[in-house]
């Protein structure tokens, strides 16, 4: 099924299908979506991977498809914004056909939304994904009888293992070109009476309606909003209304509970077993047995050793992010330092020299250089996502984050925040509570993310051994988590006070992530840096490259060509032009605006190079290795023979600057794109204002501390 | 009256009442957590702070507060 048949589908009498999928969290939507068309949506192994919906479009036959991917929803309780997400989608918009996407291994727990879905009067298809797991478990499930059982047909299918997604993909046409039928959807004896009473009522006044008088019934005795604000305008209503009432008093009598909703939870459960028992058999004993994840479990979630197994993982990741990572740099700042050798002798100009070479070669470069480190933290992220240990340290980490008053399902955003903080404020939002999405909102910033890594990358490569440097690495990154847990504790106290939201969290069973799996995520990632540095970085190198080129003062070209000339040794005269460069490089528009506000930063130890690369990093963290790589490949080389940027950081930049720098780059803002997320996900810019302040004031606190403290300390 | 968090690990029980307040509720049921539901205890975190169970096939994890909000009986 690849995007474009062979077969040339004429626009016009192609028909369009809408179709929406849903289903439970982590049943494999997006991974269905991504088997039947070409699409690359992010997949992982843990519930709330799609927070929103997306929608994919492919041609299949003579039709063109649009798949609404919709975020998953355990029931439509509204609990959630995904579950508001995805019920309003469902109740408001237009479409044409729902799948159902269900958990082959796990149908019990899956019909419970399907029963819900079946009150919706909508064409309906069940797909029973993951039927490759299901055979491997012995669990074997009779999708003809439960066709039938239900009327409603049902396809087994595997997103993973790519089959029976061709019958599915018919299936659907067949049902969109059918009838619409009522399902069979089977109460108890009790409630059956109550919708029978409704439904002669109706039938005797011969009520006018689109849905069938048993759907509207059903929905009358389960409040369903739509149906009773329709059904309040009719003149039967006066009459109607008592017969609802007394029915649902029935019902709730027949439960022992005073909530409908319970009622009928408990309703649908009920058919659900007996849906179950009758299609679902258990081939194998084995289940007995301890499973593959409860085995794991055992381990990982060991009450002692379950947090230090953690650690190490992330340790190990950050050491290898170094250690490996700096491999294949080495090659890439040779092929750079080439390129820009190799290019010079041919532009004749000496602006346009200078600005391919010093402002576009080394910008880019600078930034393309952490490639390799990038990746490795993205595998490690991706490793995390979909093998199903992300619940596990959520699980291992309520405890502890509930003193900082932050919330176990916090981990997940928190831990995104380590690639992007993008994702990271996008994905807060399986916290239901606003004060807690707020706060940990408020706290992604804390968790470097990946465009930091190079920045640090740099440092510590300059400021440290080689064996030393991957734990500086890892310790940055745990001292960035650590604060913020205590400005979570901070602002818990102060600004978001309230009631705890209750963590309760599905716990997905381990899979091992097939690598073509890992591969897309990372290669998508990984192009989306490449592309930032080809486009969005190249173009601010550029400007700091104008900004710090001119206004070229005449003058002063002059007063050093006389002494250069009046200079004996060699050493002394690059001792001099490294004294023009710098000379000029102050007088420059960017040099201007860094004095200027230097005296801003001057506590911190910073000198004004430092300071116009902070500034630039606002717009993104990459900007601040490209703009360093700018401004200390013109001034302050005196040893001619070290080219790169980070003995040059080593010789300009005190340490104890340096660490107030990193300080700095940890806190403050990441990047406008991600304020501009944070902002949305908020719900105003009022809180990207507060965002700004609470960073700013953070950072500039903790630096010069740390600036301070290493002074007194070296 | 037995609430979950009084369960031991690999203890099994079945669900008696749902105690918790109208949010919590639809979002245990939702989870299949309703009365009659058959639960196992799986997994403890340090000091109990947060619990694993088991309902169905399904893995679930509960912070301590909202355990104690479920109340059980032996079967």
């Amino acid at each position: 099924m690849k995007e474009s048949n062979e077969k040339i589908v004429c626009p016009i009498t192609a028909k369009h299908i809408k179709v929406a999928l849903v289903g439970q969290p982590n049943v494999g939507k997006s991974m269905l979506i991504n088997s039947v068309s070409n699409a690359h949506l992010h997949v992982g192994n843990f519930s709330g991977v799609t927070v929103d919906k997306t929608e994919v479009l492919f041609d299949y036959k003579d039709y063109k498809f649009t798949v609404v991917d919709l975020p998953g929803t355990y029931a439509f309780t509204d609990y959630t914004i995904e579950e508001r997400v995805t019920h309003n989608y469902l109740c408001a918009e237009e479409y044409d056909i729902i799948i159902n996407v269900m958990d082959s291994t796990n149908l019990e727990k899956n019909l419970q939304l399907t029963s819900e879905l079946l009150t919706m009067s909508k064409k309906l298809v069940i797909a029973l994904n993951m039927s490759d797991e299901a055979d491997k478990e012995g669990i074997e499930v009779n999708a003809q009888y439960m066709s039938e059982l239900l009327n409603i047909p049902c396809v087994k299918v595997s997103a993973a293992a790519k089959t029976g997604i061709e019958e599915l993909i018919d299936t659907v046409v067949k049902k969109f070109e059918g009838e619409k039928k009522e399902p069979k959807l089977i109460f108890s004896e009790a409630v059956e009476e109550e919708i029978e009473n409704i439904v002669s009522y109706l039938q005797k006044h011969n009520f006018q309606a689109v849905n069938s008088y048993r759907n509207i019934a059903i929905n009358l005795l389960k409040e369903n909003k739509k149906t009773y604000e329709k059904l309040h305008e009719e003149p039967i209503w006066t009459e109607l209304q008592p017969i609802v009432i007394e029915a649902s008093k029935h019902i709730e009598l027949h439960h022992n509970t005073d909530d409908i909703k319970e009622a009928f939870a408990e309703e649908y459960a009920a058919f659900n077993r007996g849906i179950v028992a009758e299609v679902v058999k258990q081939t194998t004993t084995k289940h007995e047995a301890k499973t593959l994840t409860e085995k794991i479990d055992r381990l990982l979630i060991h009450p002692i050793f379950g947090i230090p197994i953690f650690l190490f993982f992330m340790w190990s990741l950050f050491q290898l992010t170094f250690t490996l990572g700096n491999i294949p740099m080495d090659w890439i700042s040779a092929f750079f330092t080439w390129l820009g050798t190799t290019i010079a002798p041919t532009i004749s100009n000496d602006d346009v020299r200078s600005l391919v070479v010093d402002g576009i070669i080394g910008g880019v470069g600078a930034v393309v250089l952490f490639t390799p480190n990038i990746i490795i933290l993205f595998i490690g992220i991706a490793l995390l996502e979909t093998t199903g240990y992300m619940s596990r340290v959520a699980f291992l980490l309520d405890g502890f984050f509930h003193k900082f008053g932050l919330h176990g399902q916090s981990f997940i955003p928190l831990v995104t925040g380590f690639g992007c903080s993008i994702p990271a404020y996008m994905s807060a939002r399986i916290l239901k509570n606003d004060r807690d999405r707020l706060l940990t909102l408020f706290i992604i910033g804390f968790m470097s993310c990946g465009a930091r890594l190079p920045v640090y990358v740099l440092f510590t490569g300059a400021f440290f051994a080689q064996s030393m440097a991957g734990n500086v690495l890892f310790g940055i990154y745990i001292s960035g988590a650590i604060l913020g847990l205590i400005f979570a504790k901070v602002l818990k106290i102060t600004a978001f006070k309230g009631v705890d939201e209750p963590f309760v969290m599905e716990m997905p069973k381990y899979r091992l992530p097939t690598l073509k799996l890992i591969w897309h995520t990372v290669l998508t990632q990984t192009i989306m840096y490449l592309k930032k540095a080809g486009t969005f970085i190249a173009g601010a190198a550029i400007l700091v490259w104008f900004l710090s080129n001119y206004p070229h003062d005449v003058n002063l070209d002059k007063v050093y060509a006389a002494k250069i000339e009046k200079s004996v040794s060699v050493k002394q005269k690059a001792l001099l032009e490294n004294q023009l460069a710098e000379a000029q490089l102050g007088e420059s528009y960017l040099g201007r605006l860094g004095k200027f506000t230097q005296p801003i930063v001057a506590p911190l130890g910073f000198d004004w190079k430092m300071n116009v690369a902070l500034q630039a990093g606002l717009a993104a963290k990459e900007v601040v290795v490209s703009t360093l790589g700018v401004l200390y490949s013109i001034g302050g080389d005196v040893d001619e023979s070290s080219k790169s940027l980070a003995n040059n950081i080593r010789k300009n930049i005190p340490f104890a600057s340096a660490v107030a720098f990193i300080i700095v780059i940890m806190i403050y803002l990441p990047c406008l794109a991600a304020t501009t997320v944070f902002a949305k996900e908020a719900g105003s810019w009022k809180y990207a204002f507060y965002l700004f302040v609470f960073t700013s004031v953070v950072a500039y606190s903790l630096a010069f501390i740390g600036y301070r403290v290493t002074l007194m300390l070296m | 009256m037995k609430n979950l968090l009084d369960c031991d690990r690999g203890e099994k029980v079945k669900v008696s009442k749902l105690n918790a307040a109208y949010d919590l509720k639809q979002r245990l049921i939702s989870f299949g957590i309703m009365k009659d539901a058959e639960l196992e205890v799986l997994a403890q975190a340090p000091r109990k702070k947060t619990i694993e169970i088991k309902v169905g096939k399904m893995r679930l994890a509960l912070r301590s507060e909202e355990a104690a909000q479920i109340e059980v009986k032996e079967i």
